[in-house]
């Protein structure tokens, strides 16, 4: 048997899980490992400028496929510059693998050079941690570290390493586990078939149904099944913020996404249904606004994996514990034995009011006489110029809600957005990530210019490893979602919400070593759009000026119901 | 309403951090907490009692069953079950308070287990309500130090929690 170190078991059990790209940084307690991956040249690594860029890299891979990434920090302060990128991945539930390096053993506890209880630190934002004790189980740990992740409600999970257990000369037999066992860990593989049985003469006899669904589709590979339940029932469809493109945007079942910024028809579709059939969707704050006058005259069947989310904030009338594809899956079995369909009469009365509600075109945009450009029109020109088939990668603010209204997603797994932490700084990171496992597709982050600047060194890194992404930069001047609340809430005192002595993106793009558009004429758009995305091989920085008084409308009135809206600055539900 | 919850748990360093900080960062309610191995050395029994109405009794049993460290949980309340709780309690006892703190202490089937001239320590095991009985009948002016362990549960009859 092959006697290996603690450092090249690390590596080499990541190569026999699959894992093609580590991204991470080196340091002090990982110099054994480094040493490792050095000394091979299956598992490439990927050298970030910052840690937390590293785990939003890990974090894209993984919502983009479904399998967990993976990221390697050192100790101490590599650690804490990765927490926020462990958490972002926590609370949007995608796998990833982190590798922290710690101190050596005997040194833990003694306030070592560059020592932090990761274990402790990360412990309220992971699905799991390991602390590697004894470097034969390291193979062990890391088979397990990813089964966790990647089953059930997926997660990140941290492995913390002491520096002796990668000792070069400490070798011990290799061995890697195909499969693991944990007692305690045993996620659910399909509902209850009672309670699907329940949930399906409920959706049957709906009058005014709605099929609400999350994050849950995507990466539970669910999107193929929810589209042909969707269809042969020819029920509405709205998708959360992490749920676009479990069902396909342009498709006129497809009513948008609901919520705070919800489409107008989604959230009054919400509210006046009869049934919601909620698939891996948490009910999340941004979605029901005040629990209290959530949907009053609606039942919910709730489909998720995790029972902790089934009536966490809203109490379920029909729960069913389950992996949405399976559940789905029985679901379609029981429409295709079933003499009954749903009644033919309801559904076109409520589709009638549904298309009404359509043609308000509530809270849509307007353009008006000053030549500013809209952000809306941006993000509507991205889709034109893309097809509509883009990875986009988004970071967190105005733009990231214009992105999730305006760019009409068809399939699952395209649009890549911090939604639950909402983590400005993740979006470049995230589009490098995407590219570098999808080098063929056109891959956009779609940012501002507070966003950006939050891990804009990696523009280095994708010189470094030519990451040709698109940055779609909207840049109004000022922190816009901030700027939006300060004028709603605040009498427009714009506190601390606006940027002086912005860079010259054009030439920072330049000195890292790529190209920049700037454009700040609508009637120049395409033409710098269509030219950025035809520089195949190129990173193209687009600065894009828009109108900084634009309001992400609608917007739901806090603590009201689901229908209560802002629909423009000047109009209300 | 009061919940005593009993959860069976890998005896693995780390994995008592792991219930302690659900509760904190879930906002639940801790009002005791005991944990001890098992006979079954690779696993410890927590017992913790917390208060809180139904959605967030369901939601700490959820919680805590997502922890990968926790094999099983079963609230006690739930069912017909038997609670214990051990205190030792100091008093200052002289004069004719003395004479008070043995009485007491047998009516309620306490024992004393140390004394000086001028002190008791009485030992008493029982449900948490029988405890705070026992110091409202004797008064808090006396007391010196009061140790309880908190309290440990088991379901009656054949129902048990093992692996």
């Amino acid at each position: 048997m092959e006697l290996l170190s603690g450092a090249e078991m690390v590596v080499r059990a990541l190569r026999d899980e699959g894992v093609k790209f580590i991204y991470g940084y080196p340091g002090g307690a990982l110099l054994h490992v480094y040493d490792a991956i050095f000394q091979q040249d299956e598992v490439e690594h990927i050298l970030v400028r910052h840690e937390q860029a590293a785990t939003h890299m890990a974090d894209a891979y993984a919502r983009a496929t479904g399998k967990a990434g993976v990221a390697l920090v050192t100790s101490g302060p590599g650690a804490t510059n990765a927490v926020t990128g462990i958490a972002t991945a926590y609370m949007d539930s995608i796998p990833m693998v982190v590798i922290t390096g710690q101190v050596m053993s005997h040194l833990i506890g003694e306030d070592a050079f560059q020592e932090t209880d990761m274990i402790g630190i990360s412990r309220p934002i992971v699905k799991h941690n390991f602390s590697v004790r004894s470097v034969e189980e390291i193979p062990e740990i890391i088979r397990k570290a990813f089964h966790i992740a990647e089953t059930g409600r997926p997660g990140p999970v941290v492995v913390d390493i002491p520096k002796d257990m990668t000792n070069p000369t400490d070798r011990f037999p290799y061995v890697f586990p195909k499969q693991v066992k944990l007692r305690s860990y045993n996620p659910v593989t399909k509902g209850h078939s009672g309670q699907i049985k329940k949930a399906f003469d409920l959706l049957m006899s709906a009058k005014r149904p709605i099929i609400y669904t999350g994050g849950g589709v995507i990466m539970g590979d669910a999107s193929e099944e929810l589209t042909e339940l969707a269809r042969a029932l020819n029920y509405p469809v709205t998708n959360t913020l992490m749920g676009l493109g479990g069902y396909p945007g342009t498709d006129p079942l497809f009513v948008g996404m609901l919520g705070m910024h919800g489409s107008y028809e989604a959230n009054m579709v919400m509210h006046h249904s009869d049934l919601i059939l909620a698939i891996g969707a948490r009910f999340d704050d941004r979605v029901t606004n005040g629990v209290d006058k959530f949907c009053p005259t609606a039942k919910i069947v709730h489909i998720d994996v995790d029972p902790a989310s089934i009536s966490k904030t809203i109490r379920a009338d029909v729960p069913i514990v389950g992996p949405a594809k399976a559940v789905l899956e029985e679901m379609l079995q029981l429409l295709k034995a079933s003499k009954k369909t749903p009644d033919q009469e309801a559904n076109k009365t409520w589709w009638a009011q549904i298309n009404e509600w359509r043609t308000r075109h509530g809270g849509h945009f307007r353009t008006d006489d000053s030549e500013k450009m809209k952000p809306q029109q941006v993000i509507e020109m991205l889709s034109k110029v893309t097809g509509g088939d883009a990875y986009i990668c988004s970071d967190v603010g105005q733009h990231q809600m214009f992105a999730a209204q305006y760019y009409k997603f068809n399939k699952p797994n395209r649009w890549i957005n911090s939604g639950g932490l909402g983590t400005m700084g993740f979006g470049l990171p995230a589009a490098m990530g995407v590219k570098m496992n999808f080098p063929d597709a056109d891959v956009a982050c779609v940012t501002g210019e507070g966003s950006i600047q939050m891990n804009i060194q990696e523009l280095s890194t994708c010189n470094q490893y030519n990451i040709p992404v698109k940055i779609i930069c909207l840049n109004n001047g000022s922190l816009g979602m901030v700027r939006q609340w300060q004028d709603m809430n605040y009498e427009s005192r714009h506190s601390q919400s606006y940027m002086e002595s912005l860079p010259d993106f054009i030439k920072l793009a330049e000195a890292y070593g790529h190209v920049g558009i700037k454009v700040d004429k609508y009637s120049d758009l395409e033409a710098a759009m269509v030219k950025a995305f035809a520089m195949k091989d190129r990173l193209v920085f687009m600065d894009i000026t828009v109108d900084p008084h634009e309001h992400v409308y609608p917007m739901q009135v806090p603590r009201g119901s689901m229908r209560d809206m802002w629909l423009s600055k000047t109009e209300r539900t | 309403m009061r919940h005593i919850i009993s959860v069976l748990l890998e005896n693995e360093p780390g994995a008592l951090s792991r219930v302690v900080g659900l509760f904190s960062q879930r906002n639940f309610n801790i009002e005791s907490l005991t944990v001890a191995p098992t006979d079954d050395e690779t696993l410890s029994r927590l017992t913790v009692t917390t208060v809180g109405d139904d959605r967030v009794v369901e939601q700490i049993t959820k919680q805590l069953n997502k922890l990968i460290d926790v094999v099983k949980v079963v609230d006690l309340t739930e069912g017909e079950h038997i609670e214990r709780e051990l205190m030792m309690i100091k008093f200052k006892a002289a004069g004719a308070f003395r004479a008070e703190v043995k009485r007491t202490a047998d009516i309620f089937r306490g024992q004393i287990i140390d004394i000086t001239p001028n002190t008791y320590t009485v030992q008493l095991v029982g449900s948490s309500a029988k405890l705070d009985a026992f110091i409202d009948a004797l008064g808090t002016a006396s007391i010196m130090e009061v140790v309880r362990s908190g309290v440990s549960g088991i379901a009656r009859g054949e129902k048990v929690l093992s692996l």
